[in-house]
C-alpha cells in the first residue's frame, strides 16, 4: 500500500468526523497509517449512523466487531469496530471502553451484519449489548460457563469432555492435566525484568 | 370441507450433513416446503485459536492460521504476516513477494475448485468434484514441494517466505498453468449451460448490493452483486499493483452469478500465476526470499553452522522470539472467500496481546436467515454451497 497517498485524506477525514460528531468523539489518532477514533459508549449508535450516512464518509460496510481485555483498567474491555468505505477506499477503527455490567448500545439496527459479531463479543468477553435482538452465546458449547477470552480465564479451561461408554452420552468433568501446565517466560532477562532473578536477592545484602 | 390446522415444522439440519460443509447445525422452520426461519448454530469446531495465539510467540502463531480455512491455508498466513510486518516496519524482498503472490493464487484455485465443484455436488452433480479434485491434487503437491506439507504449510513467515522455490518446481507450475485452463473448460462445459444446474442456481439467494455491504459481505459475495471491489486492486499489497488481471463482476447477485465469478477468477488467477513465474525467472526476480533483518528472520541452516552471531540469532529467535513494538494494526488480504483480516494488538512483548481473526465466512453465514427466507428447503443447500463456508474459519 502506498502510504503517502493514503494517509493525508484519512487525516482530513478524521478531522471531519471529529468536527461533525463533537463530544461523542473522545480522541482520534493516526498510527501505522490507520485512523482510530475513541468514542463515548452511549454514542456508538449515532457514530455508526453518521459514518454510514454522511456523504463524505459512506462507511457502508461493517468489517468487524471485537473485544480486547485489559484487566488492570477500571473499565476493562475495549470494544473495537472496523468499518470500510468502498467509495473512499478507506477504513476506520472505532473504539469504546466497556465493562461487564453497563451494556453497550447495539448497532444491529444500523448494520445488520453486526449481529453475530456482537454475539461473539458477548460470548467471549461478557460485554452486554442493549437492543440486540438475539444475544445468545455463539461459539462456545451449549451451557458453557464463563467468558474464555478474558485474560483471567485459564488457557486450559475448567471442564473437559469425553464420551462415557457406560452412560452412553457425553460427560463433563473438571480438567485434569496429566502434565503440569507449562508457560515459559522467554523474555530476555538482560533487558530488565519486573521480578527478581534467582540469586539476585543476595546482591543487596 | 373442514379447516385443517396447519402448523410450522421445525427440522434440524446437520451437524453431520454432507451438504452442511462441515459441522453446521441449522434449525429450519418450515411451512410446508417453504423456509420461514433459519437459525444457524455454529461453534461446533471452535478451538479457541485466538486464545491460543495469545500464549504463543509470533512465529508459533503462524501454524494456527493454516487450520482456519484449511482449503486455502497460505492466504490466511499471509494476513497475519502482513499485520506483523506492518507493526515491525519491515519489508519483503521482491522474490519473496512474488512467491507469496504465486502461492496465494494457488490457494485461490484450491478454494474455488473445491467450492465450485462441491456446490455442484450439493445439487446433485457427482462428476465435477472428481474432476476438480484431480486438479487440486496437483496443486497440493506444489504446496508440498514448497513447504513440505500438503495443507498446513506455515510457509509465509513475517519477513518473507520460509524457503526459496527450486527451479524445477517453478517450471512445473508453469506447465500446470498451461494445462489447467483446459481442465477448467471441461468443468465449465459440464456446468455452466447445464439445465439442472441453472434451474437450481439462477435467481436463488439474491443479495442486493446495499444489503451485501451492510451485512459485512466481501469477496465473491459483493462481486456477484455487482461491485467491482477486490482488495488486490483497491488496496494492493505485495506486488499485485504491477500485475495485470481483471475483476469479474456479477449482475444479479444470485448463486449462479457467484458461480460464474468464481470460474472467471480461476482463469484470472492462472493469468496472475503465469506473470509471477515470468517475473520469478527474470533477472530481477532472483535474490533473497526473506527479509535480511537478522533480528526477525532466522539465519539459514548453513550459516548457523559457521557464524557465531547466526547461532545466537537462531537460538534467540526460536526460544524468545522477536519483540514487536506496541500498537495495533488491521491487515487484510483478499482471501478466496472474501476479506480475511487480522486485527493485531501488541503490548511490546514477544507474544500478541490480542489477535482477532476476521473471517469472511462468519459474516456470510450470519445472513443465512436473510438469504433463505421464502426459499424452498432444497435451496438451502444451494445457497449454503454458494456462500463458500468452511468451518475452520467460521468457528476459529
Amino acid at each position: 500500500m502506498d502510504e503517502s497517498i493514503q494517509v493525508e485524506p484519512l487525516k482530513e477525514l478524521g478531522e471531519h468526523i471529529t468536527r461533525s460528531l463533537g463530544e461523542a468523539v473522545v480522541s482520534s489518532e493516526m498510527a501505522y497509517g490507520e485512523l482510530t477514533l475513541t468514542v463515548a459508549r452511549e454514542s456508538i449508535v449515532d457514530v455508526a449512523t453518521f459514518l454510514r450516512d454522511d456523504p463524505e464518509c459512506r462507511f457502508i460496510s461493517i468489517v468487524d466487531v471485537c473485544g480486547v481485555d485489559y484487566p488492570e483498567r477500571e473499565k476493562r474491555f475495549d470494544v473495537v469496530y472496523h468499518f470500510l468505505s468502498p467509495r473512499l477506499n478507506q477504513r476506520v477503527r472505532v473504539k469504546l471502553e466497556a465493562d461487564d455490567v453497563e451494556p453497550v448500545p447495539s448497532i444491529t439496527g444500523v448494520f445488520p451484519g453486526a449481529n453475530w459479531f456482537e454475539r461473539e463479543v458477548y460470548d467471549l468477553y461478557g460485554v452486554l449489548f442493549s437492543g440486540h435482538p438475539d444475544l445468545r452465546r455463539i461459539l462456545t458449547d451449549y451451557g458453557f460457563d464463563g467468558h474464555p477470552l478474558r485474560k483471567d480465564f485459564p488457557l486450559t479451561g475448567f471442564v473437559e469432555v469425553r464420551y462415557d461408554e457406560e452412560r452412553k452420552r457425553v460427560a463433563y468433568q473438571p480438567v485434569r492435566l496429566t502434565q503440569e501446565f507449562r508457560t515459559f517466560d522467554y523474555l530476555s532477562p538482560w533487558e530488565g525484568t519486573d521480578y527478581v532473578l534467582p540469586g539476585d536477592e543476595k546482591a543487596k545484602q | 370441507m373442514s379447516e385443517v390446522e396447519v402448523r410450522n415444522f421445525t427440522i434440524n439440519f446437520g451437524p453431520v450433513h454432507p451438504s452442511a460443509h462441515g459441522v453446521l447445525r441449522l434449525i429450519l422452520e418450515l411451512d410446508g416446503e417453504l423456509v420461514e426461519r433459519v437459525d444457524p448454530h455454529v461453534g461446533l469446531l471452535h478451538r479457541g485459536t485466538e486464545k491460543l495465539i495469545e500464549y504463543k510467540t509470533y512465529l508459533q502463531a503462524i501454524p494456527y492460521f493454516d487450520r482456519l480455512d484449511y482449503v486455502a491455508p497460505m492466504n490466511q498466513e499471509h494476513a497475519f504476516a502482513l499485520a506483523v510486518e506492518k507493526l515491525l516496519g519491515i519489508g519483503v524482498p521482491r522474490r519473496g513477494q512474488l512467491i507469496r503472490v504465486l502461492y496465494s493464487e494457488i490457494g485461490r484455485l484450491l478454494s474455488h475448485l473445491l467450492n465450485v465443484t462441491t456446490q455442484a455436488l450439493d445439487i446433485g452433480a457427482l462428476t465435477p468434484p472428481l474432476w476438480g479434485f484431480e486438479e487440486r491434487e496437483k496443486l497440493m503437491i506444489f504446496y508440498e514441494r514448497a513447504s513440505g506439507a500438503r495443507m498446513h504449510a506455515s510457509y509465509f513467515r513475517p519477513g518473507g517466505v520460509h524457503q526459496d522455490l527450486p527451479q524445477a518446481l517453478i517450471d512445473d507450475i508453469q506447465a500446470f498453468c498451461d494445462t489447467f485452463p483446459k481442465a477448467l473448460d471441461d468443468i465449465d462445459r459440464l456446468l455452466t449451460e447445464n439445465r439442472i444446474f441453472k434451474q437450481r442456481n439462477v435467481d436463488i439467494g439474491v443479495v442486493p448490493l446495499d444489503d451485501a455491504w451492510a451485512f459485512g459481505f466481501s469477496g465473491v459475495m459483493v462481486r456477484g452483486s455487482g461491485a467491482a471491489w477486490d482488495l488486490r486492486k483497491a488496496q494492493p499489497y505485495e506486488c499485485y499493483d504491477e500485475l495485470d488481471f481483471d475483476i469479474p463482476v456479477g449482475r444479479h447477485g444470485d448463486c449462479y452469478d457467484r458461480y460464474l465469478v468464481r470460474m472467471e477468477e480461476m482463469r484470472q488467477s492462472t493469468r496472475i500465476m503465469k506473470q509471477c513465474i515470468a517475473k520469478l525467472n527474470a533477472p530481477d526476480g532472483k535474490g533473497p526470499v526473506s527479509s535480511l533483518d537478522g533480528k526477525v528472520v532466522p539465519p539459514s541452516r548453513g550459516e548457523m553452522k559457521r557464524s557465531m552471531e547466526a547461532l545466537i540469532h537462531h537460538f534467540k529467535l526460536y526460544t524468545e522470539g522477536y519483540k514487536v513494538p506496541a500498537g495495533e494494526v488491521y491487515a487484510a488480504v483478499e482471501a478466496p472467500k472474501g476479506e480475511f483480516g487480522v486485527y493485531l494488538v501488541s503490548d511490546g512483548t514477544n507474544k500478541p496481546y490480542r489477535c482477532k481473526i476476521r473471517a469472511p465466512g462468519f459474516a456470510h453465514l450470519q445472513a443465512m436467515d436473510y438469504l433463505c427466507r421464502g426459499h424452498m428447503l432444497a435451496d438451502v443447500a444451494a445457497i449454503l454451497g454458494s456462500l463458500d463456508i468452511v468451518f475452520g474459519e467460521v468457528d476459529r
